[in-house]
């Protein structure tokens, strides 16, 4: 499994859709079920935090194609 | 050095230029209505157009009264009047006080001709349309930087979802440069920015100012977009032949900001729901577990050793008070049984046969119970066995017997 501070938004949401889903088929050994909800739980704070200390980016395309600051 | 004219005065001798000149008291004049506008005075407002020229319109409420034609944007008119000078603003204008309607207006047909073209090309069609993603990294904007619009518009990112990053590709949104310059500006952001989605935007204006999204080669460029473009093109009534070749309409900029985001503030409650659902389940599951074992804790101490000692010294006794029960039973079969036997023996008793007056013989010698006559012999001593006490006797021949009947002694 990756490491959840590198995931994006997208990717960590999808992942805790997953692990949800997962866990609501039951089923599950106990360890596994353990383990899948710590990093449901990780994920979950991850988000947060993104969206918490999110701040929009702006900026330009160049004529030469470059992308820099507005 | 001559003096220099004040402006009201400069203005004064133009406009009376304008009146001394009869070819420009009783004119008629024809174009496409724009900018039309109704005052609650009743005066109506309006530019007149073609291609290459515009001209200011005023008609007084004592003249719109008497129209019969009521025009609007993009209708082709005639109208009458005379031009004048407006000395505060500056500007030469028609006051007309006729109009007639000339069919439909140059620029409409253009419009309707492009969108028949391209819609019979199949550029509109429903299934070329494609998805919008749901989670933006990279949002590309084709618009002016310095547009009201451009601000709303991050204003609305900024709030909704501040995770994206926004490439504005900065362009010409108006007039006869601004076609070209949006396709460059299209095509810079599929070359170099690789964003999620393009969002396509101009905020409202006359349909003058909004005919750069009704050309041809920026429909084409819009079509052509490896990345889904969204349009965002005046306001909501306005619809470009821009809108139709997008992947998604939206009726102004700032919605087209908001159809391309998801909301952070509703991601914010998704994503509780989703945490409480997580916490949920692995309570679920824990408490299901638990519940087993102590299920299996109770099975478990059924079948222990100790339980089945106690279970098995219950069935000793249960089978202690039956036996009991049984016992008793049978000796009481018994005793009856036996007082049945005693009677029975009773009434075989042969003395009980001796006293209705039966007897019992024996021969004497030993003691041996004659049952019939035959086989003893005349001598033999006998034994009379009756009730009350034995005679003891000898047997007769029947000779004898019959001659000494008599008793002897």
């Amino acid at each position: 499994m990756s490491d959840i501070n590198e995931l994006s938004f997208e990717k960590a949401y999808e992942e805790l859709e997953d692990i949800i889903s997962k866990l609501e088929s039951g089923d599950l050994p106990l360890e596994e079920s353990v383990t899948l909800f710590e990093r449901g739980r990780q994920l979950s704070e991850h988000c947060q935090t993104l969206l918490d200390k999110a701040e929009l980016r702006v900026s330009q395309l160049t004529a030469d194609g470059r992308v820099e600051p507005l | 050095m001559a003096d220099a004219y004040s402006i009201a005065e400069l203005t004064t001798y133009i406009r009376e230029m304008f009146e001394v000149n009869e070819n420009l008291q009783d004119v008629w004049v024809q174009g496409e209505v724009s900018n039309m506008r109704r005052a609650s005075s009743g005066h109506w407002y309006f530019t007149l157009k073609d291609a290459d020229a515009q001209l200011k319109c005023v008609m007084w409420r004592t003249s719109t009264a008497r129209q019969t034609v009521t025009p609007d944007d993009g209708d082709e008119i005639m109208a009458h009047g005379y031009i004048g000078v407006y000395d505060s603003q500056g500007v030469y204008q028609l006051y007309a006080d006729s109009i007639r309607a000339v069919g439909a207006g140059d620029l409409y047909r253009q419009f309707e001709l492009l969108k028949a073209k391209l819609e019979a090309e199949g550029l509109f069609a429903p299934e070329r349309k494609r998805p919008i993603p749901t989670f933006p990294r990279r949002i590309g904007i084709v618009t002016s930087p310095e547009a009201a619009a451009f601000q709303d518009m991050q204003n609305v990112l900024r709030r909704r979802f501040p995770l994206a990053e926004i490439i504005l590709s900065p362009t010409l949104v108006q007039g006869a440069d601004a076609p070209p310059r949006i396709v460059t500006a299209i095509e810079r952001l599929n070359e170099h920015a690789e964003p999620d989605v393009i969002l396509v935007c101009r905020g409202g204006g006359s349909i003058e100012d909004l005919w750069a999204f009704n050309d041809e080669r920026v429909a084409r460029a819009i079509a052509a977009s490896r990345v889904p473009v969204i349009t965002g093109v005046g306001h909501e009534t306005d619809f470009t032949i821009a809108d139709f070749v997008s992947d998604l309409r939206a009726p102004t900029p700032s919605a087209a900001a908001e159809l391309a985001t998801p909301d952070s503030a509703e991601l914010a409650l998704g994503l509780r729901d989703l945490s409480d659902t997580l916490h949920g389940l692995i309570d679920d599951k824990l408490a299901t577990l638990k519940y087993n074992v102590t299920a299996s804790r109770r099975t478990l101490g059924h079948v222990a050793p100790a339980s089945r000692i106690r279970n098995f010294r219950q069935r000793v006794d249960d089978y202690n008070v039956r036996l009991a029960v049984l016992q008793t039973g049978t000796l009481v079969r018994w005793r009856e049984r036996l007082a049945a036997r005693t009677s029975a023996l009773n009434a075989a008793d042969p003395r009980s046969i001796l006293k209705r007056g039966y007897a019992i013989v024996y021969r004497s010698e030993d003691m041996e119970r004659l049952d019939k006559a035959a086989g003893t012999k005349a001598g033999v001593g006998i034994t009379i066995q009756f009730h009350d006490g034995e005679l003891k006797a000898r047997v007769e021949d029947k000779d004898s017997h019959e001659r000494y009947k008599r008793t002897l002694f």
